[in-house]
């Protein structure tokens, strides 16, 4: 099993959302994230004093899928996620040892 | 007796539609028959009627106008400060204007409306109306011979409110609310209740309508509500000194939503503050209303417009603060000027506020937090001065000589008297505000402390001041 971590703009939740289900993923989370890579932040002005907000907002799917299916996955993201500007974030791939379901203490790929 | 008679056909003619009119008329009709003192009680009823209506149409102007100002300070100057804070002290912000709300409003009732307008000496009233002793329907001819003297009082209550409630933006998030009490109670008797009396009480030595020695022209309360304030505000400031991480940490305003329903409440709330100073429903209310009305728009437009300029964008906040800034200016001046010096005065606070607020303040370094002195202290008394030279006398003929013809108000009329008239009551204000705060300081900071700890302060004032939380997190919603 592997865990897909995507981190991407705001605003290409939904397309990132519709391919991933189109591409057969049956489950997701998704969480409301600050950071930055080398995407240079912005400058805000409140009453003429200047504030850099280098921490930018962003959003991260998560799924943790058999192997079998996370290349399909990772294409279907990077189809829509990107712009080709700075700031389109990554995908971060890791192993995942084992997964149970809470209400029948299903294991491994069976779980998900 | 004639005349009477003929004024009395006058007015039946013009005011067909009240029923009493008509009786008037139909007695006037057959007076050949009546007697000459029947006629006379009958007149004088119709004269006492047209008083009565008169009075009424006053009162339900001002009694307008101090609800919308009350509503300056609680949701007004709540909203407006408590969305520039960090969300930790957004309760604690706001509950600083609202009990405010009702710690002034005891005070006012128990001696504060008696040391303010009654009677005294040059520089504060004394004792006849405490506990409002004296205080009810009947007007009191020397502040409006219209309105019964109960209206006259609770609108004055509501400038006391919200006077004390500016200086807050000063201190904001870092003293302790046992200290904002008492701080607030001794500073209405020590400063707000010499200065009121002073410009607006009867025998006060800056009152201009009333006789004063040096009379000062203020409308609204531009050297009493914000210059006392503004002023005391950069003394709370430089006194509590800095916020814990000030000005190394960002400290952004955590809702400008907030503070823009606040900012528009206290436009509108405005009008009551300006136009109800006129103290009566006619004319001078309106001049009054629009002055404020287009001072307001025209300062917005100055304070966005020199953001636009240094930063490249005009930002909500700017414009919101800008408008602040107009009605602060013109305060003093609505009543006394026309809307084309109102527009100047408006676009000249706006410019300089956005200054003091964005460059003065960052060159000295002072931590008014929330710039109640860069928008009150420094509009306020721009626009005390600015009134000298712009106050007109087909706007409001307040000086007459001894015969009763009017006399020039301002410097532009001809009269360059008035501005060091202007400045000796801005003057006083600055010194009477100075003083006052720091000996009011002084006594809490030695008695019970000015500022929360590092921890509290740190933790935010909502929990540490009050133990709860203006945005509670709860996963099971």
């Amino acid at each position: 099993m592997t865990k897909v971590e995507a981190i991407i703009q705001n605003s290409k939740l939904e397309a990132v959302k519709s391919a991933l289900q189109e591409a057969g993923v049956e489950g997701m989370t998704v969480i409301e994230v600050r950071g930055h890579g080398r995407q240079k932040g912005h400058t805000e002005f409140y009453r003429g004093r200047e504030y850099s907000v280098d921490l930018i907002p962003k959003t991260k799917v998560e799924v943790v899928l058999p192997d079998s299916m996370v290349e399909k996955a990772v294409h279907a993201i990077l189809s829509t996620a990107r712009t080709g500007k700075i700031g389109d974030g990554k995908i971060f791939l890791s192993k995942v040892d084992d997964a149970i379901r809470i209400r029948n203490e299903d294991r491994g790929e069976g779980a998900l | 007796m004639g005349k009477r008679l003929i004024a009395a056909l006058v007015i039946a003619f013009l005011t067909p539609c009240l029923g009493q009119t008509a009786a008037a008329q139909t007695t006037v009709g057959t007076s050949s028959t009546s007697s000459a003192s029947d006629q006379s009680v009958r007149l004088a009823r119709l004269e006492q009627q047209a008083a009565d209506a008169k009075s009424s149409a006053d009162n339900a102007w001002m009694l307008t106008s101090s609800a919308l100002v009350l509503m300056m300070t609680g949701p007004g100057l709540a909203l407006f400060y408590g969305g520039l804070v960090r969300k930790k002290n957004v309760l604690g912000t706001m509950m600083q204007s609202f009990a405010l709300m009702a710690v002034v409003t005891v005070l006012w009732g128990l001696f504060g409306f008696s040391l303010s307008f009654g009677s005294g000496s040059s520089f504060i009233g004394g004792l006849h109306n405490v506990f409002l002793h004296r205080v009810g329907a009947t007007p009191d001819p020397d502040y409006s011979g219209t309105i019964p003297l109960q209206t006259f009082m609770v609108y004055q209550l509501m400038f006391a409110i919200i006077t004390p409630g500016l200086i807050a933006g000063a201190f904001a998030e870092r003293m302790k609310f046992s200290a904002m009490l008492v701080f607030m109670i001794l500073w209405s008797v020590l400063v707000y209740d010499p200065m009121a009396h002073m410009v607006w009480g009867k025998g006060g030595l800056l009152n201009a309508a009333l006789g004063g020695r040096f009379p000062t022209l203020d409308f609204a309360g531009g050297t009493v509500v914000h210059v006392t304030s503004g002023v005391s505000a950069l003394v709370c400031a430089l006194y509590l000194g800095r916020r814990v991480g000030y000005p190394k940490e960002p400290m952004p305003p955590h809702s400008v939503v907030l503070s823009f329903i606040g900012a528009c409440l206290l436009w509108v709330g405005w009008f009551g503050f300006n136009a109800g100073s006129a103290l009566s429903a006619g004319s001078l209310a309106t001049s009054a209303f629009v002055a404020t009305h287009f001072a307001a728009a025209a300062a917005a437009l100055g304070w966005a417009g020199a953001e636009w300029l240094r930063n490249g964008k005009p930002s909500t906040l700017g414009a919101i603060s800008g408008a602040v800034a107009g009605l602060v200016a013109i305060t003093p001046a609505a009543g006394f000027v026309s809307p084309m010096p109102a527009l100047l005065i408006g676009l000249i606070a706006g410019v300089f506020c956005y200054w003091m607020v964005a460059k003065v303040k960052a060159k000295f370094g002072y931590d008014d937090s929330l710039d109640a002195f860069g928008v009150h202290g420094a509009g306020g008394t721009l626009g005390a001065l600015l009134t000298g030279v712009f106050a007109s006398s087909a706007v409001n003929p307040i000086f007459k000589d001894a015969r009763g013809n009017t006399l020039a108000s301002g410097v532009l009329e001809g009269n360059p008297h008035q501005l060091l008239n202007q400045m000796l009551g801005v003057a006083i204000a600055w010194g009477l505000a100075i003083v006052g705060t720091l000996i009011i300081l002084k006594v809490v900071d030695v008695t019970i402390g000015l500022r929360v700890n590092e921890e509290e302060e740190v933790q935010g004032l909502d929990l540490s001041q009050h133990g709860e939380e203006g945005y509670y997190w709860e996963a099971s919603a």
